[in-house]
């Protein structure tokens, strides 16, 4: 009898699975962003390996069944940074029900040495409480940059520095592949339709 | 002799009450200016507002207690890389409001002493040199406000003072 259930589940939970499955992303269909990049074709940011502020390895693999928004930047950054992170808490504002659940914001920092994972959790969550941030030794944050092809350097200020780098964000589909770049001068609304495409999609 | 003196010593007064008036007539107003919260250990935030000379002068440098650095640094895009470069001095043309905000020049403290928090209020000393090179310290109070503040300059445009 048990074992009657536990195959029905089995069976059921299959099914279920097949389900997602062809829900997911169907690129023979095309995908038409408004405002954004089509990145299906790229060859970029195809893996990473690296930690979340708890110490968790995180890899694209962690993020199967949501769709990350994953982009760069360091917490001293005054400008981009925090006018990214603020965009992509209003994007999440204006995705609804499952999309919003779907959404996933990644903050990799280019700056590991002085971004401790205390600094990083309490700076993307001062955001949104959803958001998550990674990090790295710079060496594995270097790597991920390439992967990315991401630009940044140190700039000497005073007896500090800052840091000079590319502001684009990555969204990925549900299955980890990358799907759309949108560029920093995307308000909320547009970064929200175009990634309403993507998830009626996949 | 005593008469022909009287005319001198007025204008001598008149040079006087013109030497007091002079500071004010090279004012230069602040207005909408705030600093961007911080999380706890966080090193560095931004200061921002809108400066407006009376007559053709500069910002030369800001100080503030909270942060061991000031600098005034300037946000450049070059494609999709976000740029920073430190700024001597900021050109504050007569009569024109000049805006420090998020997405241009702005004002960096770095090497934050305590964290910012939201509501309090960070003073600032801003160094404004005229055209004639004469220096004015101008003290402002700077509101901090929350660290999601979008703060390009549209969406809060205050009353001005």
């Amino acid at each position: 009898m048990n074992d009657l259930y536990t195959r029905r589940a089995v069976v059921a939970g299959m099914g279920v699975l097949g389900l997602g499955l062809l829900a997911g992303c169907s690129p023979a269909r095309g995908l038409e962003f408004k405002y954004g990049k089509n990145m299906s074709n790229e060859i970029l940011g195809r893996k990473f390996n690296l930690k979340d502020p708890q110490g968790n390895p995180r890899t694209l693999s962690s993020f199967y069944g949501s769709m990350p928004m994953i982009f760069f930047g360091f917490t001293q950054c005054p400008a981009v940074c925090p006018t990214t992170l603020a965009r992509a808490a209003q994007i999440r504002q204006l995705l609804r029900g499952r999309d919003r659940d779907l959404f996933q914001v990644v903050f990799i920092t280019l700056d590991p040495e002085r971004d401790t994972p205390e600094v990083l959790d309490a700076y993307v969550k001062a955001f949104d409480p959803s958001f998550t941030a990674l990090t790295g030794t710079p060496e594995e944050i270097a790597e991920v940059a390439k992967e990315f092809k991401v630009f940044y350097e140190k700039v000497p200020a005073g007896d500090t520095y800052t840091i000079s780098h590319s502001s684009t964000s990555y969204v990925y589909d549900t299955r980890g592949t990358l799907r759309l770049s949108l560029g920093h001068s995307l308000n909320a609304k547009e970064c929200a339709e175009d990634l309403v495409t993507l998830m009626e999609i996949c | 002799m005593a008469v022909s003196l009287q005319p001198i010593k007025r204008g001598l007064a008149a040079i006087a009450l013109l030497g007091l008036a002079l500071p004010a007539l090279a004012q230069t107003t602040v207005s909408d200016a705030w600093v961007r919260a911080s999380v706890p250990h966080q090193q560095s935030t931004g200061a921002f507002m809108t400066l407006t000379a009376s007559s053709d002068s500069k910002l030369v440098g800001v100080e503030s207690p909270v942060a061991k650095t000031v600098q005034v640094h300037e946000m450049t895009m070059n494609g999709d890389v976000m740029g920073m470069r430190e700024v001597k001095a900021v050109e504050l043309p007569a009569g024109k409001a000049v805006t420090l905000d998020p997405n241009g020049l702005h004002v960096m403290l770095m090497g934050l002493n305590q964290q910012v928090k939201e509501g309090e209020q960070v003073p600032l000393t801003l160094v404004i040199e005229d055209a004639k090179g004469g220096k004015e310290r101008l003290p402002v109070q700077a509101p901090v406000r929350p660290l999601t503040e979008a703060g390009g300059g549209h969406d809060h445009m205050h009353m001005k003072h």
